[in-house]
C-alpha cells in the first residue's frame, strides 16, 4: 500500500533536493510551519517583472514536504507568473482531489508522483506546505499567484 | 513469572482484535489515549440504557440514580489517588481544563515581581496556561531545565522567595521520565508557594498517592487511564480549593442567585458549572475499579518489564537514538526515539502500514524537541495490554522503515 505514497521520484527528490538553500537577492520570503508536526519551510521568490528568476528554499520535515519543495523549485523556477499560476492550481487541485484526480504530466512533471499522497489526508498538508509558502512569498515579491489554498 | 496475565487482560479490550491495513493492530500510543476495556464500554452503555437523568437537581428516580452513580465515581477516584475526601475531587473536561482552572484562579493572587515556575519538560497544557497567567498579571515565568539524560535539572535555584506557584510534570509524556518531585515540593512549600503536578501520565500507570506526593493540586485525565474522553480530574487540598474563586459560572456552582449577585457553592460543586460529563465520570469510576482490581503495582511491574525489553530491542536497531533515560529506573513506558535520516512522519507512516500505531511529531512538548535539537520524535508508549510480541513487531517495522529509506 505504501508504494502509492513513497514513489521513487519522491524519495529521490527527498534525498537529492533540487535548488535547496536560501539565496539572495529575493523580493519576497515566507516561512510556513505545520503546527501539528513541526515541519517547516522558508521560501524566497526573486522576480524580474513577471518572471520568477529564482525560487530558493530551506526547511526541515518529512520526505513528502521536503520533496514537494524540490519539485516546486523544478517546476516553477524561471517560469512566468502566469505559467506558475497554472501549475500551482494543478498541484493544489491534485492534492485536494482525495486521489480522484488524474494529473497531467505535461503540466506537473515530477509532481504527478504526489497523486498517491492525496489519498492520505494526514499528509496532504505536508505536500502543500511549500506551495502555500510559495504563494505568500510570491505575493510579497509582487507576483500574484492564485488560486486560494484551502488545506 | 508474575501473576499478571497480559493475554487475559487483552481479552477485555475488543479493539485489540482488529486489523489495521491487513495486519493485527499493534497499539503503541497509549500515552496519547488508552484503549477501553469492555467493562468501561458496558458502563457507558448501561448508564444511557437504564439510568440516564441529569444530576444534582432532579427528585425523580432516574435523576437520583444518576446522581448517586456520579458521586460514587467521585468517591472511587478519591480512593484511587488517596484523597482525604471525595470533596477534593473536581470533575473537569480533561487535564488541560484542570490546569487552566487553577491558573485562572491565581490571577488575583499574582502581580509584577511574582514568579511562576514550570519546567522545560512540560506538555503544552502545563505551559501555555501559566504563560497566559503571567501575561494577565505581569508575573515572571521561570523553569527548570532538562539534562542530557532527560532528567529535571535541579542544579539551579529556580524557586525563590518570589515564587507563588510551581507546576511541573510528574511523568513526561515524551521522555518517559518519572520526576522525583519531593525536593521541588519541599522547596516550594518552604517559600510559601503552591505546588501543582501534571499527573496525566503517572496516575494511569502506577499507584499515585496524593498524601505521599505532598502537592497541593494535581491534574489528570480519564481517557489515558481506560476511561472515556471528555472527563478529567482536578484534585486539590480542600482548604486550598475552598479559597479559590469560581472558574466558569453557571448552574450547579451556585449557593444563592439574585439578579444582582450570586454566592457560590462549596467545592467541588463550585468548579462544576453546568451539566457535567455524567456518563463519562461514571465510566471513569469503572476504569479506576478495573485498574484497582488488577492492582496498580502489578500493572506497573508489567510495564517496567515491557519498557526494559523495548529499550534493549530499540537500542539494537541500527540508526535508532533513544531520547530520555536509558534504563527503566525513574522512567515509565513511554519511549521516544529518532531513526537516523528518516523524519518521524515517514517513520509513523510506514509503521502504520504494518499495523503499528505510534505517535509522531512534537507531542505537544515542542520545547523538549528543541532541547534535544530535533523538530519531532517518534514515540512508542505502552500500557497494561502491551506484549513483548508487539515490541518485536515494532522492531520489524523499523527495519522496514530503514529499507524504504535506505
Amino acid at each position: 500500500m505504501l508504494d502509492g505514497l513513497y514513489q521513487e521520484i519522491i524519495l529521490d527528490h527527498y534525498k537529492h533536493p533540487h535548488g535547496r538553500g536560501l539565496r539572495e537577492p529575493f523580493g519576497g520570503e515566507a516561512h510556513h510551519v505545520n503546527p501539528t508536526c513541526g515541519d517547516e519551510v522558508t521560501l524566497r521568490v526573486a522576480a524580474d517583472g513577471a518572471t520568477l528568476t529564482d525560487i530558493s528554499y530551506d526547511g526541515q520535515g518529512c520526505s513528502i514536504s521536503q520533496a514537494s519543495a524540490s519539485v516546486l523549485h523544478e517546476l516553477l523556477n524561471g517560469r512566468s507568473a502566469a505559467e506558475a499560476t497554472a501549475v500551482h492550481e494543478a498541484f493544489v487541485t491534485l492534492m485536494q482531489g482525495r486521489g480522484n484526480v488524474t494529473p497531467d504530466e505535461d503540466v506537473l512533471g515530477d509532481g504527478v508522483a504526489f497523486a498517491g499522497v492525496a489519498r492520505y489526508p494526514a499528509r496532504v498538508k505536508c505536500a502543500l506546505l511549500p506551495w502555500m509558502a510559495f504563494k505568500d512569498a510570491a505575493a510579497r515579491a509582487g507576483v500574484g499567484i492564485s488560486p486560494e489554498v484551502n488545506a | 513469572m508474575t501473576s499478571f496475565d497480559v493475554e487475559k487482560v487483552r481479552a477485555d479490550f475488543p479493539i485489540l482484535d482488529r486489523l489495521v491495513n491487513g495486519h493485527p493492530l499493534v497499539y503503541l500510543d497509549s500515552a496519547n489515549t488508552s484503549q477501553k476495556p469492555r467493562q468501561v464500554i458496558d458502563t457507558l452503555r448501561e448508564h444511557y440504557e437504564l439510568h440516564n437523568g441529569n444530576v444534582s437537581r432532579s427528585v425523580h428516580t432516574l435523576g437520583t440514580e444518576a446522581t448517586e452513580a456520579y458521586e460514587a465515581a467521585r468517591g472511587t477516584i478519591a480512593r484511587f489517588i488517596g484523597a482525604a475526601s471525595s470533596d477534593e475531587v473536581v470533575f473537569t473536561k480533561n487535564s488541560t481544563e484542570a490546569i487552566n482552572l487553577v491558573a485562572h484562579a491565581f490571577t488575583t493572587r499574582l502581580g509584577p515581581g511574582d514568579e511562576v515556575v514550570v519546567s522545560e519538560m512540560e506538555h503544552h497544557s502545563n505551559l501555555v496556561p501559566w504563560q497566559l497567567l503571567c501575561e494577565r498579571t505581569g508575573a515572571t515565568l521561570k523553569w527548570f531545565g532538562v539534562t542530557d539524560s532527560g532528567r529535571l535539572d535541579e542544579s539551579q535555584p529556580v524557586i525563590t522567595e518570589r515564587t507563588k506557584i510551581v507546576s511541573v510534570v510528574h511523568m513526561s509524556n515524551i521522555l518517559g521520565t518519572v520526576n522525583d518531585v519531593s525536593r521541588i515540593v519541599a522547596r516550594a512549600h518552604e517559600v510559601g508557594a503552591a505546588v501543582m503536578l501534571d499527573c496525566s501520565q503517572s496516575v494511569p500507570h502506577f499507584g499515585v498517592d496524593v498524601q505521599q506526593l505532598g502537592a497541593d493540586f494535581i491534574a489528570f485525565t480519564g481517557h489515558k487511564m481506560l476511561g472515556p474522553t471528555g472527563i478529567g480530574v482536578l484534585w486539590g487540598r480542600y482548604d486550598l480549593l475552598a479559597d479559590l474563586p469560581p472558574f466558569l459560572g453557571g448552574g450547579s456552582m451556585i449557593e444563592t442567585v439574585t439578579l444582582e449577585r450570586t454566592t457560590y457553592a462549596a467545592p467541588p460543586a463550585r468548579f462544576e458549572a453546568g451539566t457535567p460529563p455524567i456518563a463519562e465520570a461514571i465510566a471513569l469510576g469503572a476504569a479506576a475499579d478495573y485498574l484497582s482490581a488488577l492492582g496498580m503495582d502489578a500493572i506497573h511491574a508489567h510495564e517496567q518489564e515491557i519498557t526494559a525489553y523495548a529499550l534493549g530491542a530499540l537500542a539494537d536497531v541500527p540508526g535508532v537514538r533513544i531520547f530520555g533515560p536509558a534504563t527503566v529506573e525513574g522512567r515509565g513506558g513511554t519511549v521516544s526515539f529518532a531513526v537516523e535520516g528518516v523524519h518521524p512522519h515517514d517513520v509513523g507512516q510506514i509503521l502504520d502500514a504494518d499495523g503499528v500505531e505510534v505517535r509522531v511529531g512534537h507531542h505537544c512538548a515542542r520545547p523538549v524537541c528543541a532541547r534535544f535539537g530535533v523538530p519531532a520524535m517518534t514515540r512508542a508508549s505502552f500500557y497494561l495490554y502491551t506484549t513483548t510480541g508487539e515490541i518485536d513487531a515494532l522492531v520489524r517495522s523499523l527495519h522496514h522503515v530503514r529499507k524504504v529509506f535506505g
